[in-house]
Order: structure tokens, then C-alpha cells, then sequence
């Protein structure tokens, strides 16, 4: 393992790979209706370009990317249009969000695609290019993956550019099997991402329990100077920071990204989309999909986005006895859905159905003993037992000062936890209030400021007015001399208190 | 199909309090059983008794505080205390000493403060240190060792007599059962101008400290490294609390190595070793912070030798044990990790 610089704490987890990495993918069937959000990744969601009844060809772009940080979103085969309105998406809110639907007629018929030449274009075309074919990061995060290709002066050249293919969280193999089976169009893409970034080195990261995908990747990668480095397996080997440090020994600042250390990191599969968007001219409309635990046939599906949850377990042979629980994820970091009648997105990369087996049997949390236990496996060096005292005491700017920004909320502290407390549910209630509170400080502030401005340009109109009254007036204007400045001071006063009282009536009518 | 909505993480270690305080218990059990071996029955019985009342008392509090009386019980937490306090108590200990011990140590120091988690003091230590105030001869009162092995022992009905009646057999003087320990005789004799090379010559002394105790010692030690080794113990604590009474005890001896003893007696004597792997590493009420365990530990080491050499008491883990829990929440405040991403000082 010469040149890796291993990060604090983790775990050694069951790996449950072998139950899904053994079938090569296997393509979706048709659904007869697409239900496709039109916010799939993180940023301000696509503008709809269609309206129910309209034809859609496969590949034709239905959202449009709204302002810097959001992707296009495209539909995913050809038909239809039944509706824009709002669905129930994978969301943890568990709020429904704006979705297209189509009804597709099983004719497949694609737009007409053409290969971008991305070494005669200038890089911000290319970019262009790959946002209007809504290339997110496809790990799971789903950011728009131009916005990550933009140095944007930042600095002058990349120093590492680095492709995620750790999975290392149990039971997903969608990346393994992607390595595995297309390693050339992943190398094909990366070569496009370091054309636009122009690092000085190019390295992939694999969890060393997937010997086939590392030996296909170090094959495809061969005369091409890029290098594939087998990491340990450890949980979260695959965190952006965790993976950044290990690879090249930088930390990524607490409130930076790691492009500020000069790295830049994307999953594999979105290098593969990539080099499908560039090369091939088709926009993101399907993903990898691993369909696993309670199904009859565990496997990797390339699922078209849109397609319901339901479809590609009743295609994995339908549930076994006992699923308790449906998770879109990993069981570490995966969120629970309520339903499976809901759309596969671009940040949907498993399906784990979960019973008694898969999961931990309940058991009432106890109190901490402070044992210490979750701060020797933080991968972020933190103290999570303090960070649970004040967040469980609403101390919310405590936790702050104990960095519960830095927290990734990878599990491992709840994990290890012998008392079962849920810590990680406490973070996520304490960052969700923190930003209630500034949200609510930012409405007020702005209404503060309203309200002055409001008041000083009465100040100023009545200013105005005296002034003029003592010109056509100046007989009278000692009389009328100390009024104004009286006026000015009591609004003054009301500048400064009122405020909050008022905020409330702007902030709930609108922004 | 609709299924019920977690937060993750969805699977978990297999872990639980109980059985982090049953690792403890089964780590205590090779010294205990050579107390019992060299020390006799007597050892036994107080553990057994510390157990019952301990418990008895935890599920009284419990219901008391209209707490989930079983799933508290079964994490085994009162047991640890109570184990804690018997093998620090004289083994032929009446048995309402033991009895005031453990309800102190359950009740008060533990479910007083708020139970299992909340309370600032070890348990066991309150429990210990009570007794040594209020009933500074009983808790003298150590035989000599007088093993299981050996002819003059006493047997288990013997025992029974003296703790709950507190007869003795008619073949034992009542002084010759009542011996000193090493730490006892050294102060002691010290004060009366012996050198310390005289001393340990005494017979209370084994190889290195108290013959009896030693094996004890290697016991607890034996148990306290697999602590280690299984991660149920966190290691600075020992590591510190052994180092800096060894570094401390070395600068005495080196200076005056007549009057002061050896670092290795120190280490060896005494609770030391239990203390450091068993009482200082109790995760309740110790540091908890990477840093601020090895200042806890180190707190510990210097107290023990500043109690021993200059303070009223012969032994002294139980006060640096109680005096440095004081000081865990600010030695906590003070010593946080280097977060991932900060810069370095
Ligand atoms: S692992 Fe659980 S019991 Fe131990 S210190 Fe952390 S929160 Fe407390
Ligand atoms: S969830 Fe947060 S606090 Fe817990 S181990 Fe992961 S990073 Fe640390």
C-alpha cells in the first residue's frame, strides 16, 4: 500500500457484495409510465419545458437547468407527456416535488445524438454541454458535475483529480459491476474531466475487496499515465474527504472543498456518463441500479429514471417474506422510503429491501456512559458524544464550536454506540434547526433593513417637504424649526425596536 | 407496498452496555480468584454479598425513579460497582460494612446524580472511601494471608460465622488474623526510622511487594490487558496513570533511595495496577477525550504517590480517582481532538 495516508477511525463492516456483483447488469423493461422529478440533483430545480399532451422523443431535454448550480433533466424514452404536476419523489422530507410524466409508447425513438469534438471546443462549451445533459455526480450526491469541472480561477491547475470507485458501503455493487463490465467508456470520460481540468495526476481509488473492477480499470488504463490505487476496506473509504486524504495524504479544509487543496474527486459513473454525454451526444436518462437483500434475484439493473422502485424489484423477482424495510442507499448513510411507488432518480444507486436479517433488531437507547467508543471510529475527528450533549440540549451553538458542520453523518458513531443511541438522527435535528433559526435571521434582517430604508426615506420626503415650506414660508420657520429633528429622533427610536415585531409580516409573504 | 421510515444508520455493531460491563466482570475474574485463593473465603462472600445489595438497592431506585427496572439490571453496570468495592474490602469485612458500602455506591453516588451515565463519581470509590472514613478499623483490617492452600485456613462455614456473627474460630488470636498490608507496614515503619530496604524485608513482603497481593496483582493485570486488547477499557487512562507514577516514584527513589521505595514496588503495591486498568478506565466518570485520558491517567499516577508519601492514607487510588473525576469535564473542555480539515497548531 506504498503512498496511502490512512484517516482516523471507520469500521470494518459486512460487506453483503457477493449477493448482487455475481449477475452482469441487466437493462430495465419499459415501464408504461415515467415518472420523472425535475429536481434529481442538488441546486435550484429544472424549469419544465413541456406541457401535459406533448410528444417526447427519448433523450429530448424536458428541464431546463435554472440558473448556475442545477442540471437538465431529459426524458428518458420516447411518448407522452400526462402531466406536470407534483408526485411523491425519494426525498426524506417525504414531500412531494415537481415531476413530469410520461407515458412512453415503446417505440424508443431517440433524439438525434451527435459526439461533441471537446478538444476543438473552448472548455466552458464543454461544460455547457454536459449541463444541458444533466451530468450530476451519479455516487449519490448529485451535484452538478460542470459546476465541479470549473476551476473558475480557484487556481491554475489541478493537482489531483481523482475517480471514486471505493463503494464502500455494504451491499451497493452498481460501481463495481460499472468498472467491471464498461471500464473503457469510465476511462474515456475521465480522459475528457482531465482535459478540462488539466490535473498534474490522475488517480482511482477502489476498495481493495474488488479485485475484478481494479484488475479492468488498471487494463483500460493502460498508456494512458493514469494510476489505480487499491485502498483498504474500510468504511467510509468512499467519503470525498475520507478518500481525498487517503489517496493523497491532503485534509480538506473544515469549511473548504476539497478543490482547495488542489484535488478534485467524482464517481466513477459519472465519468462514465460523461464520456456517454461527450462522445455518444446522450444525456443522463438511465442509471445503475443495485437491486438487493429481500428480492428473489439480487442484481444490478440500468434502470431508466423515472422508472418506480416497485418495477425493478417486481424485475429482481419480487420480495422475499420479512421486508420490514425499504431503504434507497446503503444501510449506513441509505434513507428508509415510505413507499416504492416512487421514482428511481439520478442519486439512486440501490435498492435495499430489509428484514430482520438485514437489519438490527430495535433495542431502547440507553444512556451514554461516555465511553468514547463513537469518537475512536469518527472518520472527521470529532467528538460525537459532546456533539450529542448539545444538540440533545438545544445548545445548537455549542455543537458548532464541537464543528457539527464537519460531521459527514457516515453512522460510524451510532454504529459502535453500546448504549444504541440514534446519534446521528440528533445531528441531523440540530443542523435542520440551525438552519430554520438562520433562515429566519436572514428574513429578519432583511426586513429590518426594509423597514429602515422605509423610514429614512420618510425622513428624508418630510425633509424635503419642510424644506420646501421654509422657502415659501421663512416667516414662519423658526416656529416649526425643532419639529422635524424631534420627528427624526422618535423615528429613529422606532427604527431600532419595532423591527422585530414587523419582521413577521414580510417574512411570511414571500422570499 | 408501504414499510415503516428509519434514520440511518440501519444496521449496528453488535454491542450493548451489558456486555461492555460483563467484559469488565469477566476481566475481574483471575485476580479475584487468587484473592479468594490467598485470602480466603471471606473475599468470596463479599463479592457475593456486594452483588445482592448492589442490585437490590439499583432496582429499588429504579422503580423509585420510575425507571425500566429489567433493562437496566440486565446492563450489569451495578454488578461492576459492586465487584469494584468487594475486592477493596478486608476480606473478613462484617457483613453491614459491605452492606452501607454498596448502597452508598448504588445509591448515592450513582442514582442520586442521576443514574447509569449522569453520575460524576465512581460509584464504587464513594462506596469505598465512606467505609474508610466513617469505619477507619474495620477496614484495617486485613489478614495476613491466610490462603485457601494453606493449614490454618478458614472454611466457608468459618467465614460465614465471622462476617454475618462476627465470631472467630477459638484457633485464631484476633491479631493474628489482623495483618497489615505492604503500603501499611511501609508507612508505618518509615515513620518509626526503619530504611526501606529493611522494610520490605518484613514478612508481609513478597518478591517484589506484598506476597499474596502479587498474585492478585498479576490477575488484574492479565484481565486489565485483555481490556485493553478488546477496546473495552480505553488505554491512555492505564498507560498514564502507570507511567507517571513510575516516572514520579523514579526521581524520589533516585534522590533518596533509602528512604523512598523503588518505582516498581509502587507499581506493584497496593491497588495501583487494579486501579489503573479497573477503577481509573471507568468510562462514566473519566475523561474522555484521546489527550485528556492521558492527563486524567497522569493525574491519577502523581496523586497516588503524593497520597501515599505524604498523605494520611496508605493507599491512595480511591482519593486521585475521586479528585481527578472533578477534573475530567474541564480536562474534556480543554483537550479536543484536532478535527479533520483544522489547521494545525
Ligand atoms: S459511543 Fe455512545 S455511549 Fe459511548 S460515548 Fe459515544 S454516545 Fe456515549
Ligand atoms: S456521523 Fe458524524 S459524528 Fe458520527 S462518526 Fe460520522 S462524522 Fe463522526
Amino acid at each position: 500500500m506504498s503512498g496511502l495516508f490512512a484517516f482516523h477511525g471507520g469500521l470494518k463492516t459486512a460487506r453483503h457484495k457477493t449477493e448482487s456483483n455475481r449477475q452482469p447488469i441487466q437493462p430495465s423493461a419499459l415501464p408504461k409510465r415515467l415518472v420523472v422529478p425535475l429536481r434529481q440533483h442538488i441546486g435550484a430545480i429544472a424549469k419544465p419545458l413541456v406541457q401535459a399532451g406533448d410528444r417526447v422523443l427519448k433523450g429530448q431535454i424536458i428541464g431546463q437547468p435554472d440558473g448556475y448550480i442545477s442540471a437538465a433533466v431529459h426524458a428518458p424514452s420516447s411518448g407522452t407527456v400526462a402531466a406536470v404536476d407534483q408526485r411523491p419523489v425519494p426525498h426524506p422530507s417525504g414531500l412531494p416535488d415537481w415531476c413530469v410524466t410520461i407515458e412512453t409508447d415503446g417505440e424508443e425513438r431517440w433524439i438525434e445524438r451527435e459526439p461533441v469534438a471537446y478538444r476543438t471546443l473552448h472548455s466552458s462549451e464543454t461544460r455547457n454541454v454536459l449541463r444541458n445533459a444533466g451530468v450530476v455526480g451519479l455516487g449519490g450526491a448529485a451535484f452538478p458535475s460542470a459546476v465541479k469541472l470549473n476551476l473558475g480561477g480557484r487556481r491554475e491547475r489541478l493537482d489531483t483529480l481523482i475517480l471514486n470507485g471505493a463503494e464502500c458501503e455494504p451491499w451497493i455493487t452498481c460501481d463495481d459491476r460499472l468498472m467491471r463490465e464498461r471500464a473503457a467508456g469510465i476511462v474515456a470520460g475521465l480522459r475528457i474531466m482531465a482535459h478540462l481540468l488539466d490535473p498534474r495526476e490522475v488517480l482511482i481509488g477502489i476498495e481493495d475487496d474488488k479485485p475484478e473492477a481494479i484488475a479492468a480499470l488498471t487494463a483500460a488504463c493502460a498508456g494512458t499515465g493514469y494510476a489505480v490505487r487499491p485502498v483498504p476496506t474500510r468504511y467510509p473509504s468512499g467519503s470525498v474527504k475520507q478518500l481525498v486524504k487517503l489517496l493523497t495524504g491532503k485534509e480538506t479544509p473544515v469549511d473548504g472543498l476539497p478543490v482547495d487543496v488542489g484535488v478534485q474527486c467524482f464517481n466513477v459513473a459519472t465519468a462514465h456518463a460523461v464520456h456517454r454525454a461527450i462522445d455518444c451526444g446522450e444525456p443522463v436518462i438511465s442509471r445503475i441500479v443495485t437491486v438487493t437483500g429481500r428480492v428473489r434475484r439480487p442484481q444490478n439493473i440500468e434502470a431508466l429514471l423515472g422508472t418506480p422502485f416497485a418495477d425493478l424489484v417486481a424485475q429482481s423477482g419480487g420480495y422475499r417474506d420479512g421486508v420490514e424495510r425499504l431503504i434507497m442507499g446503503g444501510p449506513m448513510m441509505g434513507f428508509a422510503l415510505c413507499d416504492d411507488r416512487v421514482p428511481i432518480t439520478k442519486a439512486a444507486n440501490c435498492i435495499l429491501a430489509a428484514g430482520a436479517e438485514e437489519l438490527s433488531p430495535e433495542r431502547p437507547a440507553m444512556p451514554c456512559i461516555r465511553c468514547g467508543a463513537c469518537a475512536d471510529v469518527c472518520p472527521a475527528d470529532l467528538l460525537p458524544q459532546q456533539l450529542y450533549w448539545h444538540s440533545r440540549a438545544k445548545e445548537f451553538d455549542k455543537a458548532q464550536d464541537y464543528h457539527l458542520f464537519s460531521c459527514i453523518e457516515c453512522g460510524c458513531c451510532s454504529y459502535v454506540c453500546p448504549s444504541q443511541i440514534p446519534l446521528v438522527q440528533f445531528y441531523r435535528y440540530a443542523k435542520n434547526e440551525i438552519w430554520a433559526q438562520e433562515k429566519e435571521k436572514q428574513k429578519a434582517e432583511l426586513a429590518r433593513q426594509r423597514h429602515q430604508a422605509r423610514l429614512e426615506r420618510l425622513e428624508r420626503e418630510k425633509q424635503e417637504r419642510d424644506a420646501k415650506l421654509r422657502q415659501k414660508a421663512p416667516a414662519r420657520a423658526e416656529v416649526s424649526a425643532e419639529k422635524p429633528s424631534l420627528e427624526a429622533a422618535v423615528a429613529r427610536a422606532k427604527a431600532t425596536s419595532p423591527a422585530v415585531v414587523e419582521a413577521g409580516a414580510p417574512a411570511t409573504s414571500g422570499d | 407496498m408501504r414499510f415503516r421510515t428509519v434514520t440511518s444508520p440501519h444496521v449496528l455493531a453488535d454491542t450493548s452496555v451489558g456486555r461492555v460491563m460483563r467484559r469488565v466482570l469477566y476481566a475481574m475474574v483471575p485476580g479475584a480468584l487468587a484473592l479468594v485463593w490467598f485470602f480466603g473465603w471471606g473475599v468470596a462472600v463479599n463479592l457475593a454479598l456486594a452483588t445482592a445489595i448492589a442490585l437490590a438497592a439499583e432496582a429499588a431506585l429504579l422503580l423509585a425513579r420510575g425507571k425500566p427496572v429489567s433493562a437496566h439490571l440486565s446492563d450489569c453496570s451495578a454488578v461492576v460497582s459492586a465487584w469494584l468495592l468487594a475486592v477493596a474490602l478486608p476480606p473478613l469485612a462484617p457483613w453491614w460494612l459491605t452492606a452501607i458500602g454498596a448502597v452508598s455506591a448504588i445509591a448515592v453516588a450513582k442514582h442520586l446524580y442521576g443514574g447509569l451515565g449522569y453520575n460524576p463519581f465512581n460509584p464504587a470509590m464513594i462506596g469505598y472511601v465512606v467505609l474508610l472514613v466513617s469505619f477507619p478499623r474495620e477496614m484495617s483490617a486485613w489478614p495476613l494471608p491466610h490462603g485457601l492452600g494453606q493449614p490454618h485456613a478458614m472454611t466457608l462455614l468459618e467465614t460465614l460465622r465471622a462476617i454475618f456473627g462476627g465470631e472467630l474460630p477459638a484457633r485464631f488470636a484476633a491479631d493474628a488474623l489482623t495483618g497489615a498490608t505492604p503500603l501499611d507496614v511501609l508507612r508505618t515503619q518509615l515513620g518509626l526510622g526503619l530504611n526501606g530496604a529493611e522494610i520490605r524485608n518484613s514478612p508481609v513482603f513478597g518478591i517484589v511487594a506484598g506476597s499474596g497481593w502479587e498474585w492478585a496483582t498479576l490477575g488484574f493485570l492479565a484481565g486489565g490487558l485483555w481490556l485493553l486488547y478488546t477496546r473495552t477499557a480505553a488505554w491512555q487512562i492505564p498507560a498514564g496513570m502507570l507511567g507517571a507514577l513510575a516516572v514520579v516514584a523514579t526521581v524520589f527513589y533516585l534522590v533518596n533511595p533509602q528512604r523512598y521505595a523503588p518505582p516498581w514496588f509502587h507499581l506493584w503495591s497496593g491497588a495501583a495496577i487494579f486501579g489503573a486498568f479497573f477503577i481509573a478506565t471507568d468510562p462514566v466518570t473519566a475523561s474522555t477525550t484521546p489527550r485528556g485520558r492521558w492527563v486524567y491517567g497522569a493525574g491519577i499516577g502523581i496523586l497516588v504517590y503524593i497520597i501515599r508519601g505524604f498523605g494520611g492514607y496508605p493507599d491512595g487510588v480511591a482519593f486521585a480517582v475521586l479528585l481527578m473525576n472533578i477534573a475530567a469535564p474541564t480536562i474534556d473542555l480543554y483537550t479536543p481532538p484536532r478535527v479533520f480539515g483544522a489547521r494545525r497548531q
